[in-house]
């Protein structure tokens, strides 16, 4: 069932990759711009995941794919937490108000 | 029949994935994030012998992660109509600019097509636990252990971050 050539997946990926970014640029809530990251995160490990086809005895790809996950979950949830305390501290989620560090 | 099914996935995945930016509704972008993960385990799966990948795409993307966007979503009371609107500039120049990073991913892209194709994609069972545990228990040992310190790292800076008030203990 495998004999989808290796760059209809690598242009799947450019697609979802720049729905991602997008996603990042134009939403102003927090929890949206995370979500872009993780759809960004996901359109890297379709490459990752289609390259190790070339590569079957050592799944480099698809191993490097799992270490995205675990690193991917990890990040969710620290992001998370700091969502949540940057909403009880600010009463607020809008990216362009949250200009603390702003100069 | 196989680029067929290819496309039918592909052009779900794409479809849901837009529906998330232009759903506003937070938890509707939530759940339209759950239907592209699980279509790209499916490709994961069907395509690209990597079933094991699917199974833990599925359990740990749409599962884990995305309950707990939904989770926070519902316990900020973000769940109506309350996204702050993006001026139109912002808008439209955001869609540019991820057209045009589109742009320059396909214009490099394009020699890629006649890449050489996948060595042996005979061998039915690339994907599978026994394999990828072989590999990940013997060369991938170190980043596998590594793997559990970020881990612990990050479940105590998330209840660190989470406990309503330091000082109080």
């Amino acid at each position: 069932m495998d004999n989808i050539p290796t760059a209809h997946f690598l242009i799947l990926a450019a697609a979802l990759l720049a729905i991602g970014m997008a996603l990042v640029l134009v939403k102003k809530n927090a929890i949206m711009v995370l979500m872009g990251i993780e759809l960004m995160l996901n359109a890297a490990n379709i490459n990752l995941v289609a390259f190790s086809r070339q590569d079957a005895h050592q799944l480099q790809g698809q191993l490097m794919a799992m270490f995205v996950l675990v690193v991917a979950a990890a990040e969710a949830s620290i992001a998370l937490a700091m969502v949540i305390k940057v909403f009880y501290h600010f009463k607020t989620l809008d990216l362009d108000e949250l200009s603390e560090l702003k100069g | 029949m196989n680029n067929l099914l290819f496309l039918l996935l592909s052009s779900v995945s794409i479809i849901s994935a837009l529906l998330v930016i232009f759903s506003k509704n937070p938890v509707y972008s939530v759940l339209f994030l759950v239907l592209t993960f699980f279509t790209l385990a499916g490709h994961f799966a069907i395509f690209l012998g990597a079933e094991f990948l699917a199974i833990v795409n599925i359990i740990v993307y749409a599962g884990a992660i995305m309950v707990l966007f939904l989770f926070v979503i519902m316990l900020l009371n973000l769940n109506k109509e309350s996204e702050p609107t993006t001026p139109m500039l912002s808008k439209i120049s955001a869609i540019v600019a991820g057209g045009l990073f589109l742009l320059v991913l396909f214009a490099a892209l394009t020699n890629q097509i006649n890449a050489p194709e996948a060595l042996n994609s005979k061998a039915g069972d690339i994907g599978m636990v026994k394999k990828l545990g072989q590999v990940l228990f013997t060369e991938y040992l170190l980043p596998f252990e590594i793997s559990s310190v970020l881990f612990l790292s990050a479940m105590v800076g998330a209840v660190m971050l989470g406990k309503k008030d330091l000082k109080q203990g």
